[in-house]
C-alpha cells in the first residue's frame, strides 16, 4: 500500500508495525503465563492484571503530565508488555503494593524520565524489578510452592485478600505456604557445603533439571520465544548467544567441579534465564543493534548470568546482568559498526 | 559468471505485469510541448532561440552552458511560443525556466546525418552524445557524455537492464521490443570507453526482455564475443548503480568516487538507445519509453513520448479518471517525487508516471524509533540508519557524517521496513541539503574573506611603493633602506591579515 509520505519512499511494508511487534511479544507470552497461573494459583492472575491497570495509568498520567497525545502511545503495547514481564518476575502472592510500586517505578522513572518508548537506556521492567529487589529483598523472595507439591491453596477471594488486604484464612501462615525458589534453595544449601547431587535428592523443590514445575513455564517460554524467531518478530542472536554462552560457562564449571556446581540444564531451566533470553534482553530499544553486536550483547549477559548467580550476593542474576548489559550495548554498537559500502576495512570515520 | 551480492536490500512486490500486457506505440502529438531548460545534472541549458520563431523537430534549441549541461531540442516542430517560467518536475513543486513550443503537426525534421560508427573516433562520438542532449536516462541525468569519457583503461562496461523499482516497465519493454538498437548502442559506447568486456544486467524477473536479447545477440554477425548477458536476482535496489557493480564485478565504487576508479563504466539500457539514435540516425534525445501505471489508470501500459509532452495528456491518454487520482509521482515508488501539479512536462529523466488512486494511500502513524534494526539490516550501503536520524533530528551534523551520511543513495529500504514508520530519507534529505548550504555559505564567506586580503595586500603595497619613489626623490636612504621600508609595510599588511584571519576563527 501507499502512504502519504513528505518524499519517497511512497510504499512502505515492514514485516510488522511496532505495536504487531509488542503485541506478538504479549502473545507469545501468554502460555507460560498460564502455565504460571495454573501451578502457582490465583496470585499470578491477580499481579498480572493488576501490574497491567497501574501500567496503563501510570503510562496515561506521564503523557498527560508531558503534554503528548494518549494515542498512538497508549495503545502500542509497551506499557501492557512491560507490566507482564514485571508480573512474571514477582512472586505469586505479592501484596498490592508492591505490584504498584515496581511497575510504577518502571513506567514513570524507567521509561517516561528518560523520554518514553525508544528513549530509554534500561529494560524499564527490569529497572522496577531490581528498585524492588534492592528495596524489599525479603518480599520478593516469598515464593509460593508449586500446586503438586503445597498442602494448601488459595481461592480466588482468598488471594485477594492476602494481596489487598494481607489477611489470609484463619489457621494458614505465610510461612506454610511458601518456600524457597530453587535457585535460592540451591545457593543456600551450597553455601551450607552440600553437594548439588545431595540437595537435588534431598530438597523437595527439585525436578529432575531444576524446579519442579518450573520447567513447564519454561518450556512454553521456550516455545514462544521460538515462534517469536520463527515469525521474525526477535532475531535469533540474542537469546542464542545468552543461552550458549551461560550453557557454555556453567558446562565448564560442571566438569570441573560436578559436586558443588549445578547442571548446565539447571542454569538454563531455572530462574528467569529462559525469560531473560527470548522475551527481555531482546528488547530492541535495549540492547545492542547490529547482529554481531547482538551475539557479544547475549553472550556477555549469559556470562554475567552465570557470574552473578555463583558468586554474586542475589541468589538469580538475570536482572542485573541484563541491565550491565544494557549500559553496555552503545558501547558494542560502537565497535561492531558494520564497513560501509566503498570505505576500506580500515575503519576510517 | 560468478555474480556477488550486496548487503541489505528488500524484496518489494514488483507489479510490473500490469503494465507489460499491451506493445508500445508513439503518444499522439500534443498541441504544446514545455521544454525545461535543466532536465540534467549540472548547469542550465541558454536558449538558442526566440520567442516567435519557427523550429524543426530536432533542432538545437539551448545549448549547453559548461562543461557539465546538456543541450536541448525541439522535440516536434512548431513554433516557440513562450521562453519562461512553468512548472516543472521537481520535489520543491517549483516553476523552472521552459521553452514552449505549438507544434505544427508537421514534424519537419531538421537534417539528420546517419554514420557508421566504426568510422567514428571514441572522440568524435563523445562528442555525437554531447551534442545529442543525452543524459543518464535511468537514473539524476547526469549528462551521458562524460561517462563515454573515462580517461582510463576500463576493463568492465556494465548496461544496467536491472530495473529494479516496482511499477517501472519501460526498460523492460524497451529490452523486449529494441533489443538490436540496445546491442548497438552498447558496441558504440564500447568503442567510445575502449572497454574489454560487456555485460548487460538484468534482474531475473524480466525473462521476455533476457530472451530478445539474447536473440538479438546471437543473431549479431560481428563483435558479439565479447558480450554477456547475465540475469541478477531481483533484490532492490540492485538496479542502482554501486550496487549492480557490486553484483557483477565484486568490487565497490570508493566512497566519494566514481566507477571508472574501478575500472567500469555503467549506462542504462535506455541511455545506450538514446546512444545508438544519435550516432547512427542522427536523432538528438527528443524521446523516451514511459511507464504509464498506478491503481488510478485504467489501461496502464508503456508510451514512446516525445520529451515536454503534459504529465495530464499521458495520463488521459491512458485512461485515467482525474477525480480517481489521489497522487502522481514521476519515476518509481521508492525514489520518485510527487508531482506537485500535472500540468509538468515529461522530462527526459522521466521513466514512469505512478498515479496513485484514492483509497490506495494510508496513514499510517509515526511512531518513535525502538531500534529495531531493520533499516541498518535492509540497507544496501551498511549503513546505521537509525543512528543517522537520531543525528539528523538533533542535527547533529558533525556526527551525520561519522556516520557517512552522504554514502547514502536514497534508496529508501530504511523507511520501507520502520515498523515504526519514520519517514527516514526525509531525514536525511533535509540533513544533507543543511550541510550543503552551510559549505556553500562557508566556501562564499572564504571566497568574500580571500578577496578581501587581496585588496588589503595590494593597498599596502601601493602605499609602499609610494612610499619608495617619495624616499627616492629625496636625498637619504640608501637602496638598502628603502627595500626594508617596502619590505617592512609588506611584513605589516601580512602580519595584519594574519590577525584578521586569527579573528576569524
Ligand atoms: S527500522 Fe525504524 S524503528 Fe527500527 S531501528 Fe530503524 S528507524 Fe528505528
Ligand atoms: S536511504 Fe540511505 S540509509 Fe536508507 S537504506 Fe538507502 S542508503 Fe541506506
Amino acid at each position: 500500500m501507499f502512504k502519504k509520505a513528505l518524499s519517497s519512499p511512497y510504499i512502505h511494508n515492514p514485516p510488522f508495525s511496532t505495536r504487531g511487534m509488542m503485541f506478538r511479544v504479549i502473545l507469545a507470552l501468554l502460555p507460560a503465563a498460564a502455565a504460571y497461573a495454573w501451578l502457582f494459583g490465583w496470585g499470578v492472575v491477580v499481579n498480572m492484571l493488576l501490574a497491567t491497570g497501574v501500567a496503563l495509568l501510570c503510562e496515561a498520567i506521564m503523557l498527560a503530565l508531558r503534554g503528548r497525545p494518549l494515542q498512538p502511545a497508549i495503545t502500542d503495547g509497551s506499557a501492557i508488555l512491560t507490566a507482564l514481564l514485571l508480573a512474571f518476575a514477582l512472586p505469586p502472592l505479592a501484596p498490592w503494593w508492591l505490584t504498584t510500586i515496581g511497575v510504577a517505578f518502571a513506567i514513570v522513572v524507567a521509561k517516561h524520565l528518560y523520554g518514553g518508548l525508544g528513549f530509554n537506556p534500561f529494560n524499564p521492567a527490569i529497572i522496577g524489578y531490581v528498585v524492588l529487589l534492592v528495596s524489599f529483598p525479603r518480599e520478593l523472595t516469598l515464593w509460593l510452592l508449586p500446586a503438586q507439591l503445597a498442602e494448601h491453596t488459595l481461592d480466588p477471594a482468598a488471594t485477594l485478600g492476602y494481596v489487598f488486604g494481607a489477611t489470609l484464612p484463619s489457621g494458614l501462615t505465610i510461612d506454610a505456604l511458601t518456600a524457597a525458589t530453587p535457585l535460592d534453595a540451591m545457593k543456600t544449601q551450597l553455601g551450607l557445603g552440600h553437594t548439588t547431587s545431595e540437595i537435588m535428592a534431598n530438597h523437595p523443590v527439585f525436578g529432575l533439571v531444576g524446579g519442579k514445575g518450573w520447567i513447564w513455564i519454561d518450556l512454553l517460554l521456550l516455545a514462544g520465544g521460538v515462534w517469536l524467531i520463527y515469525r521474525r518478530v526477535i532475531n535469533w542472536h540474542i537469546p542464542v548467544a545468552t543461552l550458549g554462552s551461560l550453557f557454555a560457562i556453567s558446562s565448564l564449571f560442571f566438569v570441573l567441579d560436578p559436586q558443588h556446581s549445578p547442571s548446565p540444564l539447571f542454569h538454563l531451566f531455572s530462574g528467569a534465564a529462559i525469560l531473560g533470553a527470548f522475551f527481555i534482553a531482546t528488547d530492541p530499544v535495549t540492547a545492542a543493534t547490529s547482529n554481531l553486536g547482538r551475539l557479544w550483547y547475549g553472550a556477555g549477559i549469559g556470562v554475567l548470568i552465570y557470574v552473578i548467580r555463583s558468586w554474586g550476593g542475589f541468589p538469580d542474576g538475570v536482572a542485573f546482568a541484563v541491565l550491565l548489559m544494557n549500559m553496555a550495548a552503545p558501547t558494542i554498537d560502537h565497535y561492531t559498526k558494520p564497513r560501509v559500502y566503498g570505505h576500506d576495512g580500515s575503519g576510517d570515520a | 559468471m560468478r555474480l556477488w551480492s550486496f548487503h541489505g536490500g528488500i524484496e518489494v512486490p514488483g507489479h510490473k505485469e500490469i503494465s507489460t500486457t499491451r506493445p508500445v506505440e508513439p503518444a499522439p502529438l500534443p498541441k504544446r510541448l514545455i521544454l525545461p531548460l535543466s532536465q540534467h545534472l549540472g548547469a542550465p541549458a541558454e536558449p538558442l532561440v526566440a520567442e516567435g520563431e519557427e523550429v524543426l523537430k530536432g533542432q538545437m534549441i539551448a545549448s549547453p552552458a559548461g562543461f557539465v549541461s546538456a543541450p536541448l531540442h525541439a522535440s516536434s516542430s512548431g513554433k516557440v511560443v513562450a521562453i519562461g517560467e512553468h512548472p516543472v518536475p521537481h520535489p520543491s513543486g517549483l516553476s523552472a525556466p521552459c521553452i514552449t513550443i505549438e507544434t505544427d503537426g508537421e514534424e519537419r525534421w531538421v537534417e539528420r546525418e546517419q554514420r557508421d560508427f566504426r568510422q567514428l573516433e571514441p572522440a568524435e562520438i563523445r562528442e555525437t552524445v554531447r551534442q545529442a542532449g543525452i543524459v543518464g536516462l535511468g537514473g539524476a541525468g547526469f549528462p551521458a557524455f562524460i561517462k563515454l569519457n573515462p580517461g582510463r583503461t576500463i576493463k568492465t562496461l556494465i548496461l544496467n537492464g536491472a530495473e529494479c523499482e516496482p511499477y517501472i516497465t519501460s526498460d523492460d519493454m524497451l529490452m523486449r521490443e529494441r533489443p538490436e538498437q540496445i546491442l548497438r548502442g552498447l558496441l558504440i559506447i564500447r568503442r567510445a570507453v575502449q572497454a574489454r568486456r560487456c555485460i548487460i544486467a538484468v534482474e531475473d524477473n524480466k525473462p521476455e526482455a533476457e530472451r530478445s536479447l539474447r536473440q538479438a545477440l546471437g543473431s549479431m554477425k560481428e563483435d558479439a564475443d565479447d558480450i554477456e548477458i547475465v540475469t541478477i536476482p531481483a533484490r532492490y535496489p540492485a538496479g542502482g548503480e554501486k550496487q549492480l557493480i557490486r553484483v557483477v564485478t565484486g568490487q565497490e565504487v570508493p566512497s566519494g568516487g566514481l566507477p571508472v576508479q574501478v575500472g567500469v563504466v555503467c549506462h542504462n539500457v535506455s541511455t545506450a538507445v538514446a546512444v545508438y539514435r544519435a550516432v547512427e540516425l542522427g536523432e538528438p534525445l527528443i524521446s523516451r519509453y514511459v511507464t504509464i501505471t498506478g491503481g488510478a489508470v485504467a489501461e496502464p501500459r508503456n508510451l514512446e513520448v516525445l520529451i515536454g509532452t503534459p504529465v495530464e495528456e499521458l495520463l488521459q491518454l491512458c485512461g485515467t479518471d482525474p477525480g480517481a487520482v489521489q497522487e502522481v509521482i514521476m519515476g518509481g515508488p521508492m525514489m520518485g517525487i510527487s508531482l506537485a501539479s500535472l500540468g509538468v512536462p515529461l522530462v527526459k529523466t522521466g521513466n514512469c508516471l505512478l498515479a496513485v488512486g484514492r483509497g490506495e494511500i494510508e496513514h499510517p502513524e509515526v511512531m518513535p524509533c525502538i531500534r529495531c534494526g531493520n533499516c541498518a539490516e535492509a540497507c544496501p550501503m551498511s549503513l546505521l540508519p537509525q543512528q543517522m536520524y537520531w543525528h539528523a533530528r538533533a542535527k547533529d551534523f558533525d556526527r551525520l557524517r561519522e556516520y557517512d551520511l552522504f554514502d547514502c543513495i536514497e534508496c529508501g529500504c530504511c523507511a520501507y521496513v520502520c515498523p515504526s514508520n519514520i519517514p527516514l530519507v526525509h531525514y536525511y534529505r533535509f540533513a544533507k541539503s543543511e550541510i550543503r548550504a552551510r559549505q556553500e555559505q562557508k566556501r562564499k564567506a572564504d571566497i568574500a574573506r580571500e578577496r578581501h586580503e587581496l585588496r588589503e595586500q595590494r593597498l599596502a603595497r601601493e602605499k609602499a611603493e609610494r612610499a619608495a619613489r617619495h624616499a627616492r626623490k629625496r636625498p637619504g636612504p640608501s637602496d638598502e633602506s628603502k627595500k626594508a621600508a617596502i619590505q617592512a609595510a609588506l611584513e605589516r599588511a601580512r602580519a595584519g591579515k594574519q590577525g584578521a584571519a586569527q579573528d576569524d576563527v
